[in-house]
């Protein structure tokens, strides 16, 4: 069965509104064992879910614009006051006020180092990266934390250096509109939609 | 929080002293077609019962309040599942809460329910745990599994959590392990025993008799863990029961001193931070000022190498229990195996190795029933039950069986519970020509870890003989 008039959502005045199909629903089926016998059924379910990205929208948003953003904590009375995180913290985790956004673009672009890697074959329902899948965990001077994010062109290596590319053409406003590259890579051997 | 408080590393000092009175487990399986849920936590609990000649209702009595550990709802589409499993058991009006610590379920219910005792309000708990992952086709669990990984900054890649923790096994074998083949091979062996000790196991989904070299061929899931070192995907359930002392030896003439505590750390391994590594009361600060330099690319901690989590909650369980050195205070453990490397992993967090030396605690035998470098009983035996790796890993009920088994061990009724040709027949099983008797004999306390994921929680629980009780230091 195909789904038609798939469901879309915007905000107005501060609320969802929705069109279109959310769920379907689908025919049960009986499950039997080798004897005929009846052990249970199917329940088939094509359901959309819809989620928001809250304060962290400005982070993927932002990676259609090939921009990468950080967060701050700007609290100058913070035990750990100008750390710098991301994955994109809205609080500081220590004095839970707001953070400052920060661009770290730049900061990436000079190259980032692949802390640590694992290459698969296996996925599970609902993938949509190309495989093996290269998993890469990025360290950047300056950040406390260790982005997690996957290498489209060459094989992995602890200590290698690595520059973001963003999928800035038909953007899916996910995680997976940031890739990284080793430093270096040339324009023309990066993915389709994505540039530097 | 890098940095721990005074009151935040409190030992926990409970009201009142809690026991484990009994338990029990259904069979473990990758799917059980001819059984619904309750029907297999019904299962564990006529084990309960029958375990301290109790029948059912006389049981039931006792009973005040019901803890119960089910991670996955989605898996079965059935949300408030426990109040389902509560109507079968026959328990309502009691008090009953669901707990969910994603791998650490069973063991987080277990802390649930142990509190509740130490505080008084209830004399007699029932922790009960089972999981279901059978009514998914694999690549939708995969990918339900990955979705307690973060929804916006993880899932989307691969919707694969052993990718996931796959990274965190790549950095260690390539800063600990060095790539060695050696420690490849040390790696195998923790599956050919956790594997092989499952053929003792009639509750056991994968007994297999295995080599080295059949672990090294298996297929690569994630470089350098292949299909072999891998924890199984499972359907069943276990419990136990807890008490207050009048209670548990109105119940049992030996029931055991149960401590439980827990610790956790980020959701996202990206999100840990550096920090100084917390020591455990059998080490020293001064141990650890090379580790970078034996290591190199091992001086961040705890990086993605360790598990702060584990390490926490061990530090608050020994503390509770008195134990100061694991090796020498305890005579077996059952580990979160939920992959060969993460076992490696867990025994530096807690102690019974050195961060970086982990290897050795299998290297010299010691792991084993019978050590089979020296053919004397090992000093530490792990996962006598097979394992998350050998036996199963129906997560709400994993945390729960790994005490239930150690309980088996003290009790000295292991061979009782496992050897018993009605119950290979009934879950229509083969004992095998050459079952051995895994007994740890003599033993007096033991300790449990149930980890969830990449280290998000962690529960340690240790049983101790009454007559075995440590002192606890100040």
């Amino acid at each position: 069965m195909t789904v038609e008039n798939r469901g879309t959502v915007k905000v107005e005045n501060g609320r969802y509104r929705v069109s279109g199909n959310f769920s379907y629903g689908y025919p049960n089926s009986p499950i039997r064992d080798e004897s005929g016998k009846l052990v249970g059924i199917t329940n088939p379910a094509d359901i959309t879910h819809i989620h928001t990205y809250g304060g962290e929208a400005p982070f993927f948003e932002s990676l259609s614009k090939q921009k990468l953003l950080g967060t701050k904590c700007a609290n100058p009375k913070c035990e750990t006051y100008g750390s710098v995180y991301i994955p994109y913290r809205i609080h500081c985790p220590d004095c839970l006020m707001r953070c400052e956004e920060i661009d770290l673009t730049e900061l990436a672009r000079k190259g980032a180092t692949v802390h640590t890697f694992m290459i698969t074959e296996r996925t599970g329902a609902f993938n949509t990266l190309k495989k093996p899948i290269r998993f890469v965990n990025v360290e950047f001077d300056g950040v406390s934390t260790i982005l997690m994010g996957y290498l489209s062109v060459g094989e992995p290596k602890m200590g290698m250096k690595v520059v973001p590319i963003f999928q800035a053409k038909n953007p899916t406003y996910t995680i997976l509109d940031l890739s990284w590259v080793p430093m270096g890579t040339d324009a023309a051997d990066l993915p389709e939609g994505f540039s530097f | 929080m890098i940095k721990f408080s005074k009151q935040q590393l409190k030992i926990p000092q409970m009201s009142k002293d809690v026991y484990l009175v009994t338990g029990g487990m259904s069979k473990f399986d990758r799917a059980i077609p001819e059984k619904r849920t309750e029907e297999l936590v019904i299962d564990a609990f006529l084990e309960a019962a029958e375990f301290i000649k109790k029948t059912p209702e006389e049981l039931k009595e006792y009973i005040h309040s019901c803890y119960y550990g089910h991670f996955a709802d989605h898996f079965g589409s059935q949300l408030l599942g426990e109040s389902v499993i509560h109507d079968r058991l026959g328990l309502d009006p009691l008090g009953n809460v669901g707990i969910k610590t994603g791998g650490a379920t069973g063991g987080s219910t277990i802390w649930e329910a142990y509190k509740a005792v130490a505080s008084g309000y209830s004399d007699t708990v029932l922790a009960m745990g089972w999981e279901r992952m059978d009514e998914v086709p694999t690549d939708e669990g995969n990918n339900y599994i990955a979705s307690a990984a973060d929804k916006d900054w993880e899932t989307p890649l691969g919707h694969i959590y052993t990718g996931y923790y796959a990274v965190m096994a790549q950095k260690y074998w390539q800063v600990f392990g060095k790539q060695e083949a050696s420690f490849r091979r040390t790696l195998a062996e923790i599956a050919v025993k956790n594997k092989g000790y499952a053929r003792m196991n009639p509750h056991a989904q994968s007994p297999m008799k295995i080599t080295v070299e059949d672990v090294l061929n298996s297929p690569i899931v994630a470089d350098p863990l292949r299909a072999l070192d891998c924890c199984l995907m499972s359907v069943g359930a276990s419990c136990v029961i807890l008490a207050d002392k009048k209670t548990a030896y109105e119940l049992t003439d030996n029931p055991l001193l149960i401590y439980t505590s827990a610790g956790t750390h980020t959701l996202r391994v990206a999100d840990r931070r550096d920090m100084d590594i917390p020591l455990l009361p059998n080490e020293t600060a001064d141990q650890y000022k090379d580790l970078g330099k034996r290591f190199p690319g091992g001086d961040r901690y705890p990086g993605f190498t360790g598990f702060l989590a584990a390490r926490m909650a061990a530090y608050y369980a020994y503390g509770m229990a008195g134990i100061v050195d694991p090796m020498e205070d305890l005579d077996l453990v059952e580990l979160h195996d939920a992959f060969t490397i993460s076992d490696i992993q867990t025994y530096e967090d807690i102690g019974i190795r050195p961060y970086g030396e982990g290897r050795k605690y299998v290297e010299s035998g010691e792991c084993y029933h019978t050590n089979p470098l020296t053919g004397k009983p090992g000093k530490l035996p792990a996962n006598l039950s097979g394992g998350l790796i050998g036996n199963m890993h129906a997560v709400g009920a994993t945390g729960i069986m790994q005490v239930v088994e150690i309980g088996q061990h003290i009790w000295g009724r292991w061979a009782e519970m496992h050897a018993d040709e009605a119950k290979w027949k009934r879950f229509n099983r083969t004992k095998p020509d050459d079952w051995t008797d895994l007994q740890v004999v003599g033993a007096k306390r033991a300790l449990a870890i149930s980890h969830a994921g990449v280290g998000s929680h962690v529960t340690a629980t240790v049983l101790v003989h009454p007559d075995h009780q440590l002192e606890r230091k100040s």
